[in-house]
Order: C-alpha cells, then structure tokens, then sequence
C-alpha cells in the first residue's frame, strides 16, 4: 500500500510497447445546442497512463466514448490503436477494455457469470473465458463473492467486478472514465494500484478525471481540457512549471511579536513581494531556487535570534495550473480536497 | 465469412442466455406472469363463459386459442421494459464497447422472449387442459399452432425491440406497451365475436392481426377449416418483421450520434 503514494514513472516502457497509443485529430461533437468537442487534438504514447484532467461537463466522458467507438465524431479523426475508431470500430473493440462512469455490471448475474459473458464476447472461447474470470476475481479479491448475485454488491465490489470486465481480454488500451469518481479512500487507494499495474504491464491506460490530485499521481502526461477543447498538455512537474506559479517558502515564527525583526532581517534574502499575516506570525515570499532558501533564512533568522516554529517550502500543485490557465477551479464537491500537501512529491 | 457467422450465433447465444437467467431470477418476470395468466384464464372463463354467446361451442374451446395468443401479445410489451432498461443502466455501453456482432444485443434479446412464449404457451395449454380444454383437430394442426404463436410472438417482439430501444426509459416504455398492446388484444375475435361489434370497429378488428391469428388457431384447434386466416397473418408476420427489424437495427446504430 505504501507505494501507492509515492509517484512513479513508468516511462521506460515506452520503447516496448508498439500499438498501444491514440491519436485524435479536430474532433468535434455537437449536442443541439451544445458543444461538447470543440476540435480536439491529441496523441497519447504507448504504455503510459494518460489522464485527461477537466471539470464536469467539459467534454471528458464525450471523448471517451468517441475513442471506445459509442460516439461518431461530427468531424475530425481518432485512431486507437492504429485503426479507425469510425471504419474500424470492430477492430478497436478488440484492442480496448472500457470502465465507464457508473459501473456496467449485470445485476442479475453472478461476478462469475458476468466476467465468463464478456469473456465470451470477446470470443476467448468458453474455457479461457471462464479461467479468466476465475483469474480475476481471484485478483480483484472478488472470490468469495463470486457465486453472489452482483445485486448484492457493494459500491466498491461492483465498482471492482466493472474494472475486472473491462480487463477480461486483457485490452492494451484501457480506457477508465472517472475510475474513482464516488469510492471511499481505501478503494480508492486500490484502484490507483490496479492502474499502476497496468501501465506496468505495458499497457496504456486513458483515464479521465477532476481530481487534481489523481492525474498527479498517477498520470505520466495529463491534458486539461476545458469546454470541450485541450488547453495545456504536458507531464505533472511541466504542467507546473509552465503554468503553476512559483515555490513558495512560508514560516511561522514561534514568538510573533518578533515579526518586525524578522522582515527585517529577511528584508536581505527575500524580493519585495513578501506577504506576511502578522496575526498567526506567519511570512511567505517566492523562492524560485527552491531548498537553498531555506539555510538562508533559518541563519538570518537566526543572526536575529528569531525562533521558527515551522518552516516549508510549498510547490506549486496542479490546483494553481488548473486555476492559472482556465481561471476557474477544477473540482466540486465537498470531498475533493482531499491533502493535496502529499501529492506534490 | 464462416468465421464470423459461427461468432454472431455464438454472441447471439451468450446475449440471450443471460436475458434467460434474468427471466428465471427475477420471479416477478416469469412466476408472477404465469400466475397473472393462469388467474386471468380461470377468471373469465368461469365469470364470463356463461354470458358470451359464442354460438353454441363451450366458452373454453372459443376462448383458449385466443388466450394463447393474448398472452404472446401481453408477453411483448415485456420486451421493451427490458430493452429500455439495459439501455437506461449505461449497461448498453459495454456492450457496444465489446467486439460483438451489431445485431446480437437485440437479437438475443428476441430468442430468449421466443423461449418465454414457448415456455408461457405450453403452461396455458395444461391449464386449458384441466379447464376442459381439447385440440379437437388432432396433435399435428396443435403442433402446428403452437409454433404460429410462436412466429407471431417473435414479429411483435420486434415491434417491442423497436419500442424499447426509441423510448430509452423504463416507465414509458410500459406505458408505450400497453398503448398499442389493449386496442390490439381486445378489438379483435379473441374475445367475442366480432359481429357483436359497431361497424366501425368491425372494420378495425378485421384488419387487426390478432383476428386471423386467433382464427387459425381456433381452426387448427377446432379441426375445422383454417381459410384465408392462415396467409393473413403469415403475411402479417412477415411484414412486421421485415418493418421493424431494420428499424430497431437502426436505432441500435443512431445510439453513436
């Protein structure tokens, strides 16, 4: 569990993986009135987990289901896997495995016969489709339900039992709309440790989210897209760089009536632009070399004979690109804050 | 090309044997269908067998064929419920993620329902039976009713396909059943003759394919003349088929626009 917190690249895997990318250009698709695709360009790389980052109702789950053939395109191209998502939609179908938004599971049928059903879809034939479901369910931790109606499941099982049928021909290219949209945080936490996997088996995983924090972890190249069009791409420390504002270094003194003295004595290392909040004896400014500040002002600070309670640097997240290139935040909800501090490592 | 027939019968199989498993779980689909049916027959057999003049022959002999019928007819309003359902869970997604032939969600759909009517027919007919009920007309011209039944039931199965797929939710989806299902089941022979009828109405339910269908099956069960009844309603059959197939095809492909 504990390296489902840490960021990890599996970029070397690029080289190895040879059919597994997408390639959108101009796509554009119209509901009535409303735009949902305003020409959407892209290309994604083999055996790299791809999140595509954007608020509700910006055109995410639309582009998935262009690229898992649901959606005709009103104009403009997108290949998957090398084949035509329009001309070769069969062809797509066998290269990809989808988990949309809200479980498809059929509740009437058992977690086996589910898995053995889209197992033979994919026309395994009916021993492999049943090994493979077995395989799964063994994986998903699922065995002890299997034989269970998927009625009676919970949230997270089914949510499991839909991730699982979407792996059932062990896919490529997996698309997952809004994996973890509604689980509680452990199931979450498991989740994120079956997309690390895949991408480790040299498979490419879409994902679609509005959890900055997601597609910071887990995502080797995110896109925000916004209003139905893609306004910055790029990987999570260059989409920072680019676009999140600076590193900051903030402290708090532990005497904050010494707060005078110690703007003073910072006055010589920090540009102008200091902000300090004199009430809980706090002072932040830009520090844009990063960790060599934070000697400077622990010995200014300490020439003074000003004592620091605390003292951080705090990097920019993916909230600020977010909030600096569309001008409005990310994400809704009372539950989406969750500690962003972890996840800028 | 054998390649990929062999996979549609094989997806059409798959499709359809989980529409029967559902039919079997959920008791209200199958038992509580029987029930209703067999409760039906009873009832009006024995509460209105004695007041409709149906010229001489016993209630039960005049009204069993057309009960069969009525229960193939009532059968595939079921069908659109169904449809729609899968169609409202998001279900259909996967299924049109997956590499599966085209037509193999709806058609599955339509061999399970043909097992249920068979299933349904074969049920009534005991009942019938123990009701005083004969095939008067010998095994064969039965045998050869059912199966009439049967193909009836699979044409308006289609229409529900169609109904389901264009409606998109479940409740209207009854409704819409019932809609075209009551004027159908009840202005018609299967009932009461139809010269007790105004004209007007006379007029519809002479053109009404419940009409023809109930007479052949009354003929083959009576072992009386079948007359033109029998191409009436192979002609309808085959008309509703080849109308509304392509149309829930199509619909089935709008679902990417």
């Amino acid at each position: 569990m504990d390296e489902a917190i840490g960021v990890t690249t599996q970029s070397d895997s690029e080289n190895t993986c040879p059919n597994a990318f997408i390639e959108v250009a101009n796509v554009a698709k119209t509901f009535g009135k409303v735009r949902a695709l305003a020409g959407v360009n892209l290309e994604v790389e083999p055996g790299i987990v791809f999140a595509l980052l954007g608020p509700n109702g910006s055109g995410k789950t639309t582009l998935v289901k262009v690229l898992t053939t649901l959606l005709r395109p009103d104009t403009g191209t997108a290949k998957v896997g090398g084949f035509d998502v329009i001309g070769q939609a069969r062809e797509v179908r066998n290269v990809i495995g989808l988990a949309g938004q809200y479980p498809a599971v059929d509740e009437n049928l058992t977690g086996r016969e589910n898995l053995e059903m889209i197992g033979r879809l994919y026309h395994l034939g009916r021993g492999r489709a049943r090994d493979r479901a077995a395989e799964l369910l063994d994986s998903f931790d699922l065995s002890d339900a299997a034989n269970r109606r998927a009625r009676t499941y919970s949230g997270g099982m089914r949510r499991r039992l839909d991730l699982a049928a979407a792996l059932v021909a062990s896919p490529p290219i997996l698309f997952l709309d809004e994996p973890t949209t509604g689980l509680d945080p452990r199931s979450r936490l498991n989740l994120w440790e079956i997309i690390k996997d895949q991408a480790k088996q040299c498979n490419s995983v879409f994902l679609t989210t509005q959890y900055l924090e997601e597609a910071d972890r887990l995502a080797d190249y995110i896109a925000i897209i916004d209003n139905g069009a893609i306004i910055q791409k790029g990987t999570s420390q260059e989409l920072k760089d680019c676009c999140g504002g600076e590193t900051h270094v903030k402290m708090r003194l532990a005497d904050r009536t010494q707060m005078q003295k110690a703007f003073e004595a910072l006055g010589a290392i920090a540009p102008e632009n200091m902000y300090q909040n004199p009430e809980m004896g706090e002072i932040s400014f830009p520090a844009p070399d990063g960790t060599a500040v934070l000697s400077a002002v622990v010995r200014s600070l300490d020439a003074v004979g000003v004592e620091l309670a605390e003292l951080s640097l705090k990097e920019p997240t993916l909230d600020d690109v977010f909030l600096a290139i569309t001008g409005h935040v990310a994400e809704e909800g009372p539950d989406t804050k969750t500690d962003m501090k972890s996840g800028s490592g | 090309m054998l390649k990929s027939l062999l996979e549609t019968i094989s997806d059409i199989g798959v499709m359809s044997q989980r529409d029967i498993r559902r039919y079997f779980r959920l008791p209200q689909l199958l038992i509580t269908n029987v029930i209703l049916n067999v409760v039906l027959l009873l009832l009006f057999n024995y509460v209105f067998g004695g007041a409709i003049q149906t010229g001489g022959v016993d209630y039960i002999q005049y009204f069993l064929p057309g009960f069969l019928v009525q229960s193939v007819v009532f059968g595939s309003t079921q069908t659109s419920v169904g449809i729609s359902e899968d169609l409202s869970k998001g279900l259909i997604d996967r299924f049109r993620s997956l590499p599966m032939a085209r037509a193999a969600f709806l058609s599955g759909r339509v061999v399970a329902d043909t097992l249920r009517y068979l299933i349904l027919v074969i049920l009534m007919i005991a009942v019938g039976y123990a009701a005083g009920f004969r095939f008067q007309g010998g095994f064969f011209p039965a045998f050869a009713g059912v199966w009439l039944i049967i193909l009836f039931g699979i044409a308006l199965t289609w229409v529900g396909v169609f109904i389901g797929i264009s409606v998109k939710d479940v409740e209207t989806a009854q409704v819409a059943g019932f809609v075209w299902v009551f004027p159908l089941v009840f202005a018609s022979s299967l009932y009461v003759p139809i010269e007790t009828m105004p004209s007007w109405l006379q007029a519809f339910a002479n053109i009404n394919p419940v009409t023809p269908m109930v007479d052949t099956i009354r003929a083959l069960s009576w072992g009386t003349s079948i007359s033109s009844s029998l191409w009436k309603i192979l002609v309808w059959d085959l008309g509703i088929i080849l109308v509304c197939l392509p149309l829930a095809l199509r619909r089935y492909r709008l679902l990417a626009q």
